[in-house]
């Protein structure tokens, strides 16, 4: 089995705009409880996993 | 004919003797009834090859005793064939087992396939090295051998459990803003809220506290934690689907302590299973560290003085 390093961030979603850029897909949302929905999609259909960095803003790593 | 029922006494000994260990093999591992017939047929050559043994030096036949270091080749087959078995299934375990998990179970195969093998030698051994005529005497003395070396092996065919090396509590889950904590360990970053209820109302948490230093650096082993979470997942069932990673069982270690946290929202939430679960995982053999045999490992605990 290979255990090899692979967390990759497949996409970030935020509530403010400044915050974020960089190479991964960015979703932006109105509010937190959106970008909780935007999140918890992303991540079931990419088998990723929400990560909540608490300024607004949600990675979803594949581990 | 005498010799024949000795050495087929024997071999029939052996194979009894892995079929006891086989039937406790499987509680940690999925059962299947090929396995069984794949598992007692290698035993049945092993015990067989043993049996002979001592029959074909007393013939001195010294070339026929050497056809079992060949054998002991054919063996390690055993071993190959549970690792790759177990290795296939991998990808598609929700809770893997890990790779030290997998090499430990494949070790234990081979290690009792051997144990069929002893118990043919001591049951045949003994008939034949002492002058014995009685036939009923001689099957006495043949069940008694095998039982007694039957039951030394089974001590060795058995390592540690995690539950003689530590000590198992019921621990608290809670959330500290995403980080989901077991007592003062934070165990991983939980994005969805919903994640965050579930495991505050569905979830169980234990706090795995090693008794001595050897303990300590044993569990501390990634490979002998993801054995927990598998062995916890497995007996308790888990309420996760595929493409749900945040329900995961994930085991952290308390740096200050050594300590172990696991958290994970079982199918039926009783604790006492848990603690036993977790009790009963074996300790890996890969795993095993003992810095207390050692001289700084000793001075590091203050058993000696500098």
């Amino acid at each position: 089995m290979e255990m090899a390093p692979i967390e990759t961030i497949i996409a970030i979603v935020t509530t403010d705009r400044d915050l974020v850029g960089g190479g991964a897909p960015i979703f932006y949302s109105r509010d937190e409880e959106e970008a909780q929905r935007i999140a918890m999609h992303i991540s079931r259909v990419t088998f990723g996993m929400d990560h909540d960095l608490e300024n607004g803003v949600h990675i979803i790593v594949k581990h | 004919m005498e010799e024949v029922r000795v050495i087929l006494l024997g071999t029939a000994l052996g194979c009894l003797g892995r079929l006891v260990l086989l039937h406790v093999d499987y509680r940690q591992y999925p059962s299947y009834p090929q396995g069984y017939v794949i598992h007692i047929s290698m035993a049945l050559i092993s015990a067989f090859l043993g049996a002979v043994a001592i029959p074909a030096l007393l013939e001195r036949d010294y070339a026929a005793a050497t056809f079992l270091a060949l054998a002991a080749t054919q063996f390690r087959d055993v071993r190959k064939m549970e690792r790759d078995t177990l290795d296939h299934m991998e990808p598609l375990e929700l809770v893997p087992r890990g790779s030290s998990y997998i090499e430990g179970i494949s070790r234990v195969f081979e290690a009792r396939n051997y144990v069929a093998g002893w118990i043919a030698v001591a049951a045949t051994g003994s008939v034949l090295l002492l002058p014995i005529s009685d036939p009923w005497v001689s099957v006495a003395v043949q069940v008694g051998a095998a039982c007694i070396t039957g039951s030394l092996l089974y001590r060795a065919a058995f390592g540690q459990l995690v539950g003689q090396m530590a000590d198992i509590v019921p621990a608290k889950i809670s959330f500290d803003g995403p980080l989901l904590k077991v007592d003062n360990v934070v165990i991983m970053n939980v994005g969805a809220k919903e994640a965050r209820r579930r495991y505050v109302d569905d979830g169980l948490a234990v706090l795995i506290k090693p008794k001595d230093p050897n303990a300590k650096a044993t569990l501390a082993n990634i490979g002998q934690r993801q054995a927990i979470a598998h062995n916890a997942a497995a007996l308790l069932g888990i309420r996760m689907d595929v493409g749900e990673p945040e329900y995961t069982p994930l085991v952290r270690q308390d740096v200050n302590t050594g300590a172990l946290a696991m958290a994970l929202i079982p199918a039926e939430k009783n604790i006492n299973a848990l603690i036993e679960a977790v009790a009963q995982v074996p300790v890996l053999e890969g795993a095993v560290r003992k810095p207390l045999e050692s001289m700084p490992g000793k001075m590091a605990d203050g058993q000696v003085e500098e």
